[in-house]
């Protein structure tokens, strides 16, 4: 397996809080990842249109990067990109026609695409390449007693064709969690959506969305929420002054990349933590189980 | 919502139930009007017709009713509705066959008014919620 790590465009800006700590905490694991050079935006959303080819050019694009780098597995933190990669290249593996469409547009590229490359989030890496058990024996600050409720959002689970596991009752990142030592708390709405681009024109529906997924986690006793998509991150996090004015008894909770809580465990430099980019600051949560 | 219609051949065979069977790729007539997809939407709330009913007008061919609902608008295929339907019926795929229907005739109207963003909101919205806005929002 050649890894490639694409950030997408978010990480880059706004969510450098998971780009830094994903690579800390994969180099921690002895495992550098590398950059995917020229990469573009993967395009965000995957258009549900039976016709829709034109939308993924970008994600075929950029799974054509890959194989000029020489690599054949692509990987991110982002469950958006992850999303929109792996659906692209299950349609053109699926769909001939669509393919050669796909090659005769971009013929101005060197390299023809023709399937080859896996595209896997990080999170499968950890589970399936490195193993959970033995990254927890990598563990250097357990995360002792925190109490942290996985929020997978819909991207990592739907379509269940695309799911990195069970669509219903996911365990991958309970499974992490578990492993640097923290307490998993699994709570009703961690696969329910928490209303994505509504941010922009519409916030009010993610101030419902983000009270209820908040309470929720809230009322089984999470101290705090951990994500891998920056529009969730977004909404949860910095949007729950909203979800505050729309209900005045919410009660604010940490929202933290999964990569960040890695970070932590495994002892990486506390510079790629970037909490300036978190909303609701973690620190005051970590400090209460000695983890600042 | 009371609504007199008169049900005929050309209502039902017409060219906007085959241009949205056609979009989506997915036949109308296999939804039986369960409701599973309504009750695990999360923004049902916010719809003024729910997605099993909007499976339903489609059937109907009502098409004016659908191409001016808020609804369609306010879906944001997070595919609970496809996840859960016992026919494999993918409502998502059909609810964005009617977004697509009216971004890609006639005046082309952009629901999403890229224009009236604020500075401060295209510097504090994530790229993410920005780009995804704009591609299911505008034409």
């Amino acid at each position: 397996m050649r890894l490639s790590y694409f950030p997408g465009c978010t990480l880059k800006s706004h969510a450098r809080n998971c780009d830094d700590s994903t690579f800390a905490a994969m180099a921690c694991l002895g495992m550098e990842i590398k950059e995917l050079d020229r990469w573009n935006c993967c395009g965000t959303v995957h258009g549900l249109a039976s016709d829709d080819l034109i939308h993924r050019l970008a994600p075929i694009t950029n799974l054509i990067r890959v194989k000029e780098e020489g690599a054949n597995t692509f990987t991110t933190s982002c469950a958006m990109c992850y999303n929109t990669l792996k659906r692209a290249n299950r349609q053109v593996r699926e769909d001939q026609a669509a393919l050669a469409v796909i090659n005769d547009f971009l013929s101005l590229e060197n390299t023809k695409y023709a399937g080859d490359v896996e595209v896997v989030h990080l999170l499968e890496i950890l589970r399936d390449q490195i193993g959970f058990e033995k990254l927890a024996k990598q563990v250097k600050k357990p995360l002792k007693g925190l109490r942290v409720a996985c929020y997978y959002g819909c991207l990592l689970v739907r379509p269940k064709e695309i799911a990195i596991d069970n669509l219903e009752n996911p365990q991958i990142m309970d499974h992490l969690i578990t492993a640097l030592g923290a307490t998993a708390i699994p709570f009703s709405l961690r696969t329910e959506c928490c209303g994505a681009y509504h941010t922009v024109a519409q916030p009010e529906i993610i101030a419902g969305r983000t009270n209820r997924i908040i309470t929720a986690a809230a009322e089984q006793g999470a101290d705090m929420i951990a994500v891998s998509c920056p529009l969730c991150a977004h909404n949860l996090d910095h949007r729950q002054a909203d979800a505050k004015n729309l209900a005045p008894g919410f009660h604010h909770l940490p929202v933290l990349y999964f990569t960040q809580l890695m970070a932590i465990a495994l002892g990486c430099e506390s510079s790629v933590l970037r909490f300036d980019l978190n909303y609701i600051d973690p620190q005051p949560a970590l400090m209460r189980f000695g983890l600042n | 919502m009371i609504i007199p219609l008169r049900i005929s051949p050309a209502r039902l065979n017409s060219a906007f139930v085959n241009q949205v069977e056609q979009i989506s790729a997915q036949k109308m007539l296999a939804c039986y009007q369960c409701g599973n997809c309504s009750a695990g939407c999360p923004v049902a709330d916010h719809m003024d017709i729910l997605p099993n009913q909007i499976i339903r007008m489609v059937q109907l061919g009502m098409r004016e009713q659908l191409i001016n609902s808020k609804a369609i608008w306010t879906c944001v295929s997070c595919l609970t509705c496809n996840s859960r339907c016992p026919k494999n019926v993918r409502i998502a795929e059909v609810i964005e066959a009617v977004r697509e229907i009216v971004l890609r005739t006639n005046q082309r109207q952009d629901y999403l008014r890229i224009t009236e963003l604020s500075p401060e909101a295209m510097v504090t919205l994530p790229p993410i919620a920005l780009i995804s806005s704009m591609r299911k929002l505008t034409s």
